[in-house]
């Protein structure tokens, strides 16, 4: 049984935004008594996806689908694309700019990170078209 | 020990949020500036030793649930920052000490 849906907008542009989804999903979770491993996967892994959403993707969408096993996270943008999915998985490895790197991140973690703090992680990306990420974390 | 008696015995400064330090409880305490890796390695009741007051560091602080920000070596925290910091319960602190002096200072403390 799905227990609940959440859709966010991200903006492209607004650093001052990024981090309010995984607030409010951070939130939500909490208050439907998650165990404390399981919110901070989640809250880790939609905290960096909003940030390459900014970053990277120009602004995109989150979808969060909470069931009592699993938590599905959908995370799309309609940027740049990535065109070596392997090379951008390598921790280190970052295409962020100057300004990104000023604010603390574009140390090339965000998506190995993601991948960390998940049990399923899907990348579908076109050059030129956009990304989309799909991630599950278990409710074990 | 609350991030009020830290404040006191490290002569900190209040930047954000004074009025939450008395409920809020440090048990560790963390160093780093790139959020990425604070993220996934500081853990909640922290002091969270950084340069890095810009508003995306609120975030972090939040979802790590860390007991405060301490800015050292004096970096600033940006309007915007300080902004999403109280309106998150989140504690900002400041000094002129560089992060190596505040966690020896911590460790004898906790």
């Amino acid at each position: 049984m799905e227990l609940l849906s959440l859709h966010y907008d991200v903006s492209g542009t607004d650093f001052t935004c990024a981090g309010e989804a995984s607030s409010k999903i951070k939130r939500n979770l909490k208050e439907l008594g998650f165990p404390t491993s399981v919110i901070r996967n989640v809250a880790i892994a939609v905290y960096e996806g909003e940030i390459n959403l900014v970053i990277h993707g120009g602004g995109g969408v989150i979808d969060v689908e909470i069931s009592p096993e699993c938590i599905s996270i959908v995370l799309a943008d309609q940027g740049p694309g990535i065109p070596d999915v392997a090379l951008a998985m390598q921790e280190g490895y970052s295409t962020a700019p100057d300004n990104v790197r000023q604010l603390g991140f574009g140390a090339g973690m965000g998506l190995p990170n993601i991948k960390k703090y998940t049990d399923e992680m899907i990348i579908e990306s076109e050059v030129g078209k956009g990304t989309t990420i799909k991630l599950k974390v278990f409710v074990k | 020990m609350t991030v009020k008696e830290l404040q006191k015995k490290l002569n900190l400064q209040y930047i954000c949020n004074e009025g939450l330090a008395e409920e809020k409880e440090v048990t560790g305490c963390y160093c780093g500036d790139l959020l990425s890796w604070v993220m996934s390695k500081a853990t909640d009741g922290d002091a969270w030793l950084t340069v890095m007051g810009n508003v995306t560091s609120i975030g972090v602080a939040v979802l790590t649930e860390v007991a405060c920000i301490i800015l050292t070596e004096n970096a600033p925290a940006d309007a915007d920052a300080i902004k999403r910091a109280e309106e998150n319960d989140v504690v900002i602190l400041g000094t002129e000490k560089n992060a190596y002096q505040v966690a020896v200072e911590i460790s004898k403390l906790i």
